[in-house]
C-alpha cells in the first residue's frame, strides 16, 4: 500500500537525449498538470542541433516544470526531481538538482561505452556519488520492450516508447491523470494506430509499474491552485502571439498578412498562423527576411494588417524596410523573438539584447513604437496593443518577445471575446482638401491633428491615386521634397507622432509605501523579478516594483515614478540596455543594473540576493 | 474589393495617366520614350486608374511611378518584387506592375526577382536595362560588358555579365520578352502581351543612358546595322532577319545565311513551347555584342499563379466562417479547465 503525501509545490525536470522525446513528454505532463488545476510555469531547454550525436552532453534536451497549489511566477530555480534518460542527461543536469533531490534514472543506458562518452570513469549509479540523493533506478527500455511484447511493433519502435513509460511513471508519482495523453497519442498517430496503441500501453505500463513496484513507497498530490474564477488553458508565448495576431485581425476586421522566413525561436508563430486561414490570415513563407517584411509592407499598403515575425539576425535584415515603413507611414507589426546573439549566437537560448536595436537600429531618424510582453499569456494582449498602435498611428511597431517567453508555458485565463477591443480603421475614401483652383484634391500626408497619423488610402479607391516613396515628402501633398525646412519638420513630426502614442501609465507595486528601492524590469524578467520581490517581502524587506511593457514611448508617468525612489534596480539579460535608455531619458535617476547573459532566465534566488544587497547598501 | 482585375473598359487616354509631377530624367534618357509608351498603352488595359499600382525599387528607372496617375510606391533598392508580391497576393483586384533596372533587379534585388518568377506571382516586371548604374553616376552593372571602363573599373571590369533573359528562364519564368525603348510600336505590342499573361511577365527593355553609357544599343538602332542585328520574333513564323535565318544546331540554335539553308530547316517560333530550353537557346543567340538580338516574346506558357494559389486556400478555409465565433472556439479548444 502506497502512502500519499501532500505537497504545495514541486519542480520536475525531464532530461534525455534530443531524440528521446523529452519536449513531448514535458508538454504532456504540463497538459496533465494544467488539467488538474495547478498553477504552473515551464522552461524547455534544448540544443540547436536537431539530433546532436546520441548520448553526448551537447545532445541533452530538457524540460522543466514548476507546479503548485498557489500562483507561481517562474519555472523554478532548482529542480527537486530529475528524470534522466541516459548518463549524459544525468551529468548535464545533476549540478542543478536540489540537494537531497529525487532522481529517476534509466539504467539501460548506463553502459560502459555511454559512460565513457560523457567522461564518467565509474558508473555513478554504483560508485556512491549519488548517495545524497534519492535514486530510483529503472530499466526503462527493458521494461517498455517487455510491456509491448504482445504488440505488433518492432523492438526499435517499442524502445522508442520509453518516454511514455517514464511519463506514466512520473504521472503516477504525482497523481496526474493520463486520459488526455491517451487521446493525444491517438490523434498524433492517427495514421499509425499500432504505434498509438503501443505508446498508450507504454504509458499505462509506466503508471502500473509505479503502483506495483515496491521501490515507490510514496506518491504525491499537489492540490489545485486557488486561481481567479474563469476558464483556463495552458499556453506558450509563441502560440499566444499567433493567437493575438489572429485576434487583431478579428478585432480590426482586416485581413492579416504574415510574411515570414523560418528562424529559431520564431518559426512556431509562422506554423501556428499558417493553420489560421479560416480567419482570413494569409501566410507567405518568403525567400528571405527582407522579402518577408517587404511582402508584409506591400500587403499593408493594400489595406491588410501586415505582420512579420523573426529573431535578431532576421530583424537586422529587415531594418531597411522598417525604415521605409516609417517613411511611408503605414501600419506594420514586427515581432522579434530575441535569442542569444550576436550573429547565430545560441539560437535556442534566451536573451534580451535587441532592445537598443529595436529602438535605434535603423538609418536616419526612424522612431517606432516598441512593446514587450512580460509572460507567455501576455503575448496575446501585447499583440492587440501592437495592432492598435500600428493601425491608429500608421507606424511600424516592434514587439520584443524572447526565447524564454516563446517556449515557456503558463495557465492563461481566457479573455471574454466581448471585451476584445474595437480596432476597426477608417480608410480614406474622399478628397480631403481643395487646391488653389477650388478643386477637391487628396493630400496623402495631411495628418490627423490628434494622432498625427496620415490618411490610409488603399489602391482601388477612386480618385485618390497618389504616389508614396522613401524619398522625403512634402508634408500634406506627399510630393517629393528636398526642402530643408520641410525635412526638419517631417523628421520632428514623425518623432512627435511616436512620442505621442497613447499608452497606459506605469503601475507601481509598493504595498508598504516606504520602499527606497524600485526594481524595474521589462519583458520576460517579470516572473523571476516577481518571485524575488515576493520572497523579500516575506522576509519583511520593503521594495517597490514596476514593469515596462511599453518601451517606446514609455508611459507618461515614468519620470514621476522614478523620482520617488533613491535607487532603481534594472535586471536585464543583456549588459544594460534599458539602463542606458533610463540614464539618457531620466538623468537624475540612480540606475543600478543587474546583468547576466547566460542564455538562461534569472533565478528568483539570485535576484532576491541581488536586490537585498542593493537595499542593504542603501 | 473585387476578387479579380475588372476589365470593363473606361475610355481613358494617355494624358489621363500623367501625374502632376515634373519628369526629372536627364535630357535624351530612354526612360522618356518608355514612359510615353506606357502612358499610351495603359488605356488599353481597360482599367480604372485606381486599380493599377506601380511598384519600383531604387535607380533612375524606379522614379517611374511618380510620373503615372495611378497608385504607386517608390520603395527600396532591389525589393520591389517582394513588396509587389505582398500587394498582389492580398489584392486580386489590382493590376500590379514592377519597374526596375539592371542594378536594381539583377544585382541587389536578384533574389527577389528569381523567386517572384519561380512562384509566378501575377506581376508585370519591366526591367530597363541600360547596362550601367546611372543614379550613382556611372559604375558598371551586372549587365555591363566585360572590360568596361567606368569610375569603379578604371582598368576595365572583370565581372562576367548576366544575360537577363537566360536568368529569367532559369528562374522558371512563364513569360519572357525583350523590346527596345526606341521602338514604340514593338514596346506597345510586348506590353500588351505581358498584360494579357496570367502570372509573372518579365520584359527586358533595352534603354539608352545618354550620360553614362550612350549608344550602348546603337547596333540595334542604327539604320545601317539594325536589320542585320535585330531578330523580330513572331509567333508561328519562321525566324528570319536580313538575309539570315535561325536553325537548330547541336543542342541549341544558330544563325546562318538564308542562302545556305533549306527553307524547311528554319526554326518556326513558338512562344508556348513547354520546354524552356528552346527559349533559353533563343536568349543565347545574342552575345554581349548584340549582333543577333531577338526581340519579342520568347516564352509564354501557362502555369498556376502563386497569388491565386494562396488566396484559394484562404478563401476555401474562410468560406462561411464567423471569425469571432471561430476565435472563441480556438481559445476554448483543446485542454481547458474551469476555476469556480
Amino acid at each position: 500500500m502506497n502512502t500519499v503525501r501532500q505537497l504545495d509545490r514541486v519542480v520536475i525536470r525531464f532530461a534525455g537525449d534530443s531524440g528521446d522525446g523529452m519536449q513531448l513528454t514535458g508538454d504532456r505532463f504540463t497538459a496533465e498538470t494544467a488539467k488538474l488545476g495547478n498553477d504552473l510555469s515551464t522552461l524547455p531547454n534544448y540544443p540547436a542541433e536537431i539530433r546532436a550525436p546520441a548520448g553526448t552532453l551537447p545532445g541533452v534536451s530538457s524540460f522543466q516544470i514548476h507546479f503548485a497549489d498557489t500562483d507561481i511566477l517562474t519555472p523554478g530555480d532548482q529542480p527537486e526531481v530529475l528524470i534522466a534518460m541516459n548518463p549524459a542527461a544525468l551529468k548535464a543536469n545533476l549540478r542543478d538538482l536540489k540537494p537531497g533531490g529525487t532522481i529517476v534514472v534509466n539504467t539501460d543506458e548506463f553502459t560502459k561505452r555511454n559512460l565513457t562518452k560523457v567522461g564518467y570513469d565509474e558508473n555513478p549509479l554504483e560508485d556512491g556519488s549519488l548517495d545524497d540523493y534519492q535514486v530510483y533506478p529503472v530499466a526503462l527500455a527493458t521494461l517498455t520492450i517487455g510491456a509491448l511484447a504482445e504488440h505488433e511493433v518492432s523492438k526499435k519502435d517499442a524502445e522508442r516508447s520509453k518516454n511514455m513509460f517514464a511519463l506514466g511513471l512520473v504521472s503516477w508519482m504525482y497523481s496526474r491523470p493520463t486520459e488526455a495523453t491517451e487521446e493525444f497519442l491517438r490523434g498524433k498517430f492517427k495514421a499509425k494506430p499500432v504505434i498509438a496503441e503501443a505508446n498508450i500501453a507504454a504509458l499505462k505500463a509506466g503508471w502500473n509499474y509505479g503502483e506495483t513496484a515496491e521501490a515507490f513507497a510514496v506518491r504525491f498530490e499537489i492540490p489545485p491552485a486557488k486561481l481567479a474564477a474563469g476558464t483556463y488553458r495552458n499556453i506558450t508565448g509563441n502560440t499566444a502571439l499567433a493567437w493575438g495576431i489572429t485576434a487583431s485581425g478579428v478585432a480590426s476586421g482586416l485581413p492579416v498578412f504574415l510574411g515570414a522566413y523560418p528562424i529559431t525561436p520564431a518559426s512556431d508563430i509562422l506554423h501556428e498562423l499558417s493553420k489560421h486561414k479560416r480567419f482570413g490570415v494569409t501566410t507567405v513563407q518568403a525567400e528571405d527576411e527582407i522579402a518577408a517584411v517587404g511582402a508584409a509592407l506591400g500587403a499593408s499598403y493594400g489595406g491588410a494588417l501586415g505582420v512579420t515575425t523573426s529573431s535578431g539576425p532576421g530583424i537586422a535584415l529587415k531594418s531597411e524596410t522598417i525604415s521605409l515603413a516609417v517613411s511611408l507611414e503605414l501600419p506594420l507589426v514586427v515581432v522579434d523573438v530575441q535569442r542569444a546573439g550576436p550573429s547565430t549566437g545560441m539560437p535556442t537560448k534566451t536573451e534580451q539584447a535587441d532592445l537598443v536595436m529595436a529602438m535605434f537600429g535603423r538609418h536616419g531618424e526612424a522612431p517606432i513604437a516598441v512593446l514587450a510582453p512580460q509572460s507567455p499569456s501576455d503575448c496575446f494582449d501585447i499583440m492587440l496593443e501592437a495592432a492598435r498602435i500600428a493601425l491608429t498611428y500608421r507606424t511600424p511597431v516592434m514587439v520584443l518577445s524572447d526565447g524564454y517567453i516563446a517556449n515557456g508555458a503558463e495557465p492563461w485565463k481566457l479573455p471574454e471575446l466581448a471585451d476584445l477591443p474595437d480596432l476597426s480603421v477608417e480608410f480614406a475614401t474622399e478628397p480631403n482638401a481643395v487646391d488653389a483652383k477650388g478643386e477637391e484634391i487628396f493630400l496623402p500626408f495631411q495628418r490627423d491633428p490628434e494622432t498625427l497619423a496620415r490618411p490610409w488610402a488603399v489602391p482601388g479607391t477612386p480618385g485618390l491615386q497618389h504616389r508614396i516613396g522613401g524619398i522625403e515628402k512634402a508634408d500634406g501633398t506627399g510630393d517629393i521634397s528636398y526642402d530643408p525646412i520641410n525635412h526638419d519638420h517631417m523628421v520632428r513630426t514623425r518623432a512627435a507622432k511616436i512620442a505621442g502614442v497613447e499608452v497606459p501609465d506605469l503601475e507601481v507595486d509598493d504595498p508598504t509605501g516606504d520602499a527606497n528601492v524600485l526594481v524595474l524590469g521589462w519583458g520576460s524578467t517579470w516572473g523571476p523579478i516577481g518571485a524575488a520581490v515576493r520572497s523579500l517581502r516575506e522576509k519583511g524587506v520593503s521594495i517597490a516594483r514596476a514593469h515596462l511593457r511599453y518601451l517606446n514611448p514609455m508611459p507618461r508617468n515614468t519620470a514621476r515614478v522614478l523620482e520617488q525612489y533613491d535607487k532603481v534596480v534594472v535586471p536585464e539579460m543583456n549588459l544594460g540596455q534599458l539602463a542606458l535608455l533610463l540614464r539618457g531619458n531620466f538623468p537624475g535617476t540612480d540606475v543600478v543594473g543587474y546583468n547576466k547573459v547566460r542564455g538562461l532566465p534569472f533565478t528568483s534566488n539570485e535576484l532576491t540576493d541581488a536586490l537585498e544587497e542593493v537595499i542593504k547598501n542603501g | 474589393m473585387a476578387d479579380a482585375v475588372k476589365l470593363d473598359a473606361p475610355k481613358l487616354k494617355a494624358k489621363d495617366f500623367k501625374s502632376s509631377q515634373e519628369v526629372r530624367w536627364c535630357p535624351g534618357c530612354g526612360d522618356y520614350a518608355i514612359l510615353a509608351a506606357v502612358q499610351s498603352f495603359l488605356p488599353e488595359l481597360g482599367l480604372e486608374r485606381e486599380n493599377i499600382a506601380f511598384v519600383s525599387g531604387i535607380g533612375c528607372s524606379s522614379r517611374f511611378p511618380y510620373y503615372l496617375n495611378t497608385y504607386g510606391v517608390h520603395s527600396i533598392h532591389g525589393r520591389a518584387p517582394a513588396i509587389a508580391t505582398g500587394l498582389a497576393v492580398s489584392r486580386p483586384d489590382l493590376s500590379v506592375w514592377v519597374v526596375t533596372g539592371d542594378g536594381d533587379a539583377l544585382s541587389i534585388g536578384g533574389n527577389h526577382l528569381i523567386h517572384a518568377l519561380r512562384r509566378n506571382v501575377n506581376l508585370k516586371i519591366l526591367l530597363f536595362n541600360n547596362r550601367i548604374y546611372g543614379l550613382t553616376k556611372g559604375q558598371y552593372s551586372p549587365t555591363s560588358e566585360p572590360g568596361k571602363l567606368t569610375k569603379s573599373s578604371p582598368m576595365g571590369s572583370v565581372d562576367a555579365p548576366f544575360n537577363p533573359l537566360s536568368l529569367a528562364l532559369g528562374s522558371e519564368a512563364t513569360f519572357v520578352a525583350r523590346t527596345l525603348d526606341s521602338d514604340r510600336a514593338h514596346l506597345h505590342e510586348v506590353l500588351r502581351a505581358a498584360a494579357e499573361h496570367e502570372g509573372s511577365a518579365f520584359v527586358e527593355i533595352y534603354q539608352n543612358c545618354p550620360i553614362f553609357n550612350d549608344n550602348a544599343f546603337e547596333i540595334l538602332k542604327n539604320p545601317e546595322t539594325r536589320d542585320e542585328a535585330i531578330i523580330r520574333l513572331k509567333d508561328g513564323e519562321p525566324i528570319c532577319f536580313g538575309d539570315k535565318v535561325v536553325v537548330q544546331s547541336g543542342y541549341g540554335l544558330q544563325v546562318k545565311d538564308a542562302a545556305e539553308v533549306d527553307e524547311s530547316e528554319v526554326v518556326v517560333h513558338k512562344a508556348d513551347v513547354e520546354d524552356p530550353a528552346y527559349a533559353f537557346a533563343l536568349s543565347r543567340l545574342s552575345g554581349i555584342a548584340l549582333d543577333h538580338t531577338p526581340i519579342g516574346v520568347f516564352r509564354s506558357v501557362k502555369r498556376p499563379t502563386y497569388d491565386k494559389g494562396v488566396r484559394t486556400q484562404v478563401d476555401e478555409a474562410a468560406a462561411g466562417v464567423d471569425r469571432k465565433e471561430a476565435l472563441d472556439r480556438l481559445l476554448h479548444g483543446g485542454d481547458t479547465w474551469t476555476v469556480l
